[in-house]
């Protein structure tokens, strides 16, 4: 109480209140700030929808791009995007889960060592997405890519010391990582006690409480976790553009060690290093729709699954 | 429904199975470790190697340098010239222009926000609010760089008549659209979590709603607002994408903001691709990546550790 009361006293001397004003400056201006950032946000939406409704169509999302990308469609970017996603969620999600269990299962909230892997993570979510890029580079190519040539195959021509959409992915699992930390935690903290309590009445051990109760009954958290994590990896370019994403390759990506079109790149260099920026508008335009279209159903299905843990943690 | 058999209890089992989900569990620490030694074991050659040291050291980095007889020394960045400079002076100044412009068009925007949907907004309005500021933080920022390129960057110069139609500016406002959620989120939260008893203790003393706000609720709660906009400082120094695609990547050293200019971030994104490995200009690359880490190592590290406090004194606990 001391402590509410310090903050108490600390405002103190304002607190004589003279007048009494309606407040309806501040509250004209905060309003008008959440007015600007809706319309923003609205310009930016109308804007692309504008530009890309028109080109999108079935022959746009199931052709590869034609004449230097002023033509054709995206589809080896879709499905580089969607392989990408996928191998990312199979590395990244686990970690991400068997984290939270142990932060919530295993140890106490103020343990040092849960304030150490806390602040880690916060951390990681922090760190810029070119530093990642440079950490793939750097670690997953240069050191694991270049050590498996040269110790294991001993080959000349390198394998896996080069991009690949392997190393990609894995850097992107680290990035998404913390998102799948926090969504799972929430799920863990909305399952009743009652529930655990009566596995263990049972004369289920801790891990078999774990397997068969708590990671089953979170399972929807996971699910959020991971959904929010492909939303986010489909979309960050930063990390990919070293670590394996190609301007243009003939073919799909068919081995772990391939390189791969993703949309967010595809977008940079449509918008970059475009002969004819007019040309190439319509099918950049339509590359934006897609991507923005996809970001956005995964993060709307993210948060209809949670409002419903949410609701059920109310009603239990 | 079949009732639950449970095997019979192994103690081995138990014991690995706790083990292993602990391992997991210091995958983000020793994420953290890691970026950080393979990013600096890359720049080391800077302080170590006399080769490398000839083109860019320290000090070549830091200050003003005289390349050719007769003319005033300068800083400057041009790796691929004939005589390779590499001053990070410029790139800095990018950098940290790049990143005001984003926080003084972002904070009053993001701040008013949080103040209305904490204080003012209705619960439907609230609804309407959130949903918003979510739909922001989920445009991929390349998408915001692309409609910084080729929407807002023609909008700009047609409206204030600009010289460079990619400048610092346009890369600062499509920045601020990105940072506008992080400010926001953490704002919000630190206004929602002043505990009730001092709303009602201003309430009581005669203070109307929007007093209640201003002379209670927004000084108790001014460390998390500052902390939001730390955290938002930190994502703007960090963030490559937008400032790659609209601010035309010229690394010139003035204080003009409407000039165009080249950050450290978009630095590597541009020039990393090219690089020869191993050289100089691939170490200097590194060296930067590590500033980049090590700072907004710090600004999140400062910004977590004044929300810690905040919730602590809220609360009285660690939650």
């Amino acid at each position: 109480m001391t402590d509410r009361m310090a903050i108490a006293a600390s405002t103190g001397p304002v607190l004589e209140f003279k007048s009494k004003g309606s407040g309806l400056i501040p509250r004209g201006l905060t309003l008008t700030a959440v007015i600007i950032i809706i319309a923003m946000l609205a310009v930016i939406l109308l804007n692309v929808l504008h530009g890309g409704l028109g080109t999108i169509s079935w022959e746009f999302l199931s052709k590869p791009p034609e004449h230097g990308m002023e033509a054709g469609g995206i589809f080896p970017a879709i499905f580089g995007t969607v392989f990408l996603v996928i191998l990312m969620v199979i590395t990244g999600v686990p970690v991400g889960v068997l984290t939270a269990v142990y932060l919530h299962e295993y140890t106490s909230p103020t343990s040092r060592t849960t304030r150490l892997i806390r602040t880690a993570i916060n951390n990681l979510a922090g760190v810029p997405s070119i530093v990642f890029g440079l950490f793939g580079l750097g670690f997953f190519i240069g050191f694991i890519g270049h050590g498996i040539d040269t110790a294991l195959l001993g080959a000349e021509k390198p394998v896996w010391g080069q991009p690949a959409i392997i190393w990609a992915a894995l850097t992107l699992a680290l990035l998404t990582l913390p998102v799948v930390i926090v969504s799972t935690e929430e799920a863990l903290r909305a399952i009743p006690r009652e529930i655990k309590d009566a596995s263990y009445a049972l004369g289920a051990t801790k891990l078999q409480t774990i397997i068969r109760i708590i990671i089953p009954q979170a399972l929807p958290g996971i699910f959020t976790g991971a959904i929010l994590a492909i939303s986010r990896g489909a979309g960050e370019v930063a990390p990919i553009m070293f670590t394996g994403a190609a301007y243009y390759l003939p073919y799909l990506p068919k081995a772990l060690n391939d390189q791969f079109m993703e949309l967010g790149y595809h977008v940079y260099v449509m918008s970059t290093q475009s002969p004819d920026i007019e040309k190439t508008k319509p099918i950049l335009y339509g590359t934006v729709l897609v991507l923005l279209v996809l970001t956005f159903l995964l993060n709307f299905m993210a948060i209809l699954i949670r409002s419903r843990i949410r609701s059920r943690r109310i009603s239990v | 429904m079949t009732p639950y058999q449970f095997k019979p209890k192994s103690r081995w089992r138990e014991f690995l199975g706790e083990k292993f989900i602990a391992v997991n569990a210091f995958a983000a620490l020793i994420a953290i470790l890691l970026i950080f030694v393979f990013i600096f074991k890359e720049a080391t050659p800077i302080f170590t190697s006399s080769e490398v040291q000839k083109e860019a050291s320290l000090n070549k980095m830091t200050f003003k340098q005289q390349f050719q007889p007769n003319k005033p020394a300068k800083w400057s960045w041009q790796p691929n010239s004939d005589l390779p400079k590499y001053s990070l002076w410029p790139l800095f100044l990018g950098t940290v222009k790049a990143a005001i412009i984003a926080m003084l068009f972002a904070a009053p925007l993001a701040i008013g926000a949080a103040i209305y949907s904490a204080e003012f907004a209705s619960k439907r309005m609230r609804e309407i609010i959130k949903p918003v500021i979510e739909l922001l933080a989920g445009i991929p920022s390349v998408v915001l760089g692309f409609f910084a390129l080729i929407v807002l960057a023609t909008f700009l110069q047609d409206v204030f008549g600009l010289t460079y139609r990619l400048n610092i500016l346009n890369a600062g406002i499509a920045l601020g659209l990105a940072i506008i959620p992080i400010i926001f989120t953490v704002a919000e939260d630190a206004m929602n979590s002043v505990p009730t008893s001092l709303r009602d203790a201003a309430r009581a003393l005669g203070a109307n709603p929007w007093q209640v706000s201003f002379t209670m609720v927004l000084p108790a709660a001014l460390p998390g607002i500052a902390a939001g906009i730390v955290l938002g400082f930190g994502r703007a120094i960090g963030e490559t994408m937008i400032v790659l695609m609209a601010s035309g990547n010229a690394a010139i050293v003035s204080a003009s903001f409407i000039d165009s200019a080249r950050t450290l971030s978009a630095t590597i994104a541009a020039e990393l691709a090219e690089v020869v490995f191993g050289s100089a200009h691939y170490n200097v690359l590194f060296f930067i990546g590590t500033v980049l880490f090590l700072f907004t190592f710090l600004v999140n590290l400062g910004g977590e550790l004044v929300l810690q406090r905040l919730k602590i004194r809220f609360q009285g606990k660690l939650s």
